[in-house]
């Protein structure tokens, strides 16, 4: 007969309306931005610096080898190394920019950086009125702490701390031992002394 | 007189006039910015004329300036319903080139999450397309309910619930987060019920028939001459998925049936997609109960400054809409010497004057809502 077709449809939409009353399942809408989702530990939007202790431009892990600012696809990240008295490079960047404007928040810079000192943000609220110079972000407004880190992304924090770690206690056995060999070097065995 | 609209003479005026009508580009139902320069004999359409391009972002001469790294996060951009698929299309093709070999843990984490994008696309696509038949709100608000769940899926996975960049070359980016396997199963074993739901709603509705049914149909030799590909083509009785032609990747190892229609109208194109998405649920389930545990990436592969030997290749997927291929060549450097996209939407486009011809307008928007296009595809 014609129309139970649409009336089967109805049903459904019935079903939905009075569902919506009691099933959570049915009534997903959240009252954004009384309510909001709870954000999982992976999202990513914007990069940041990452640094340690309490000083942040002290602590800045960047050491500017700019490999972020080569493979960023947009080539939205702008670096300057800094440069001591003597005009000798320094491991550390002078300028570190983002255009957050361009960023496309596709996480290449955070996953090359090999010292861990980029890495991706969660914040998404970033709406200003200033249309340039607010979206240009410098290192100051780029650098957080690892303590943020942690709150943000504990388990993918916790894994590049045990790694920083890690690669620490290496370094200081590798001098140790080199330390030792020069010393074995320096003072010639006592057997053949005598 | 309305803008954009001209009226030619007949030779005899007895017989009235051609209108000519500029659809576009900003309808609410071209799904983009898309424009059809459409010739109407009063409400028929004697000829149609596709205008695109406004969305040109200039996608494959950029890829052929950055690296291989830096295409992935463009290509999420192609078909931005999507973005996995894509990902999948354009590391198949590197990986030809390359030589890398995807560990096991990888291409099921690649079947999954392909599949789960093909739920995504296919149930976006049908409350689309009752949206443009005059089916205002509910069945798009349904359906857009439902893709929620996976784009939450998405987000727990990869960061990002749209532009995922997940995939890289010989592998993936990153391990399966603890309990995300088990948020999957919960939402595959809710969908069927969705399904039902969304199918006891529309699919015997009187007015989706007879807007739909005899609507557009495209013949079998005009589909395979025009290179039709994806549900488009097997809505016409053509049993062709690159699933089971090529058996990329592991899908040779599930048991899963390829639906085909009978009339290749807008009616069968809608349906095969819900029956698709049955089938994509069956693959779900295989794959999520044979997932291994291991690697997920191939240890001699690198996914900064990979500079494959000077060749060619073309890797090809079915993605949701069609073929997607991406034909690379390299000459050894750190970026392709030539990278083209072959988009499904695109391709499928190309038949839509022939399915329009002698409809009204009103099917014109239903017959381009059945195709499924993304413009930023179309486009590129």
């Amino acid at each position: 007969m014609l129309g139970t077709g649409i009336l089967k449809g109805l049903k459904e939409t019935a079903r939905n309306v009075i569902g919506s009353f009691r099933d959570k399942e049915r009534l997903p809408t959240v009252m954004y931005p009384e309510e909001k989702v709870k954000t999982k530990e992976n999202f990513r939007t914007f990069p940041f610096l990452v640094f340690d202790g309490n000083d942040a431009m002290l602590g800045l892990r960047c050491v500017s080898c700019r490999i972020c600012e080569k493979e960023c696809p947009p080539q939205c990240i702008f670096i300057i190394q800094e440069r001591d008295e003597n005009n000798k490079a320094v491991k550390h960047p002078r300028v570190f920019d983002i255009d957050f404007s361009v960023c496309m928040q596709c996480g290449i810079c955070a996953e090359v950086c090999p010292f861990d000192a980029i890495k991706m943000d969660n914040i998404y609220e970033l709406a200003g009125d200033d249309r340039f110079t607010g979206l240009l972000v410098d290192k100051h407004r780029l650098a957080k702490s690892n303590h943020y880190y942690h709150q943000i992304k504990p388990t993918e924090a916790d894994e590049v701390d045990s790694r920083l770690a890690e690669d620490r206690r290496k370094a200081e056995e590798a001098a140790k031992a080199k330390a030792a060999a020069a010393a074995a070097k320096a003072a010639p065995p006592s057997s053949t002394a005598t | 007189m309305i803008p954009g609209v001209t009226i030619e003479e007949k030779t005899d005026p007895l017989q009235g006039q051609i209108l000519e009508v500029s659809m576009g580009p900003h309808h609410p139902s071209t799904h983009g910015v898309f424009r059809m320069d459409v010739k109407l004999d009063g409400e028929r359409i004697v000829s149609l004329k596709p205008v695109f391009g406004y969305l040109h972002r200039n996608h494959e001469k950029i890829a052929e300036d950055v690296s291989y790294l830096g295409s992935i996060p463009y290509t999420d951009r192609l078909d931005y319903l999507c973005s996995l698929t894509n990902n999948w299309a354009y590391c198949l093709a590197v990986e030809k080139l390359t030589g890398f070999e995807v560990p096991e843990r990888a291409e099921y984490i690649r079947v999954i999450v392909g599949e789960l994008t093909r739920l995504v696309n296919h149930t976006c696509l049908m409350g689309f397309f009752v949206q443009d038949l005059g089916a205002m709100g509910t069945p798009l608000m349904y359906a857009f309910r439902e893709r929620e769940k996976i784009l939450d899926l998405f987000e727990g996975l990869t960061g990002a619930r749209m532009m995922c960049n997940y995939m890289r070359f010989g592998g993936v980016r990153c391990d399966l987060p603890s309990g995300w396997i088990d948020e999957v199963k919960k939402v595959v074993a809710a969908y069927p019920r969705f399904l039902d739901e969304f199918e006891s709603l529309l699919t015997q509705n009187e007015i989706l028939i007879a807007r739909s049914q005899g609507v557009g149909v495209l013949s079998k030799e005009l589909a395979i001459n025009a290179g039709i590909t994806g549900p488009c083509l097997r809505a016409c009785g053509v049993g062709h998925d690159l699933r089971k032609v090529d058996a990329y990747s592991i899908y040779s190892r599930f048991d899963f049936r390829v639906p085909i229609g009978a009339h290749g109208d807008c009616y069968d194109r809608f349906m095969i997609r819900l029956l698709e998405m049955r089938e994509s649920l069956k693959i779900l389930d295989q794959a999520i109960a044979a997932l291994p545990a291991g690697p997920i990436m191939d240890p001699k592969a690198k996914s900064r400054g990979v500079r494959p030997k000077a060749g060619e290749a073309y890797g090809r997927i079915e993605a949701p809409k069609g073929e997607l291929g991406f034909y690379l060549i390299s000459e050894g450097g750190p970026s392709p010497y030539r990278y083209r996209v072959r988009p499904p939407s695109l391709i499928n486009l190309t038949v839509l004057e022939d399915m329009c011809l002698g409809g009204t307008v009103a099917d014109a928007i239903a017959i381009l809502g059945s195709i499924d296009i993304v413009l930023g595809e179309v486009d590129r």
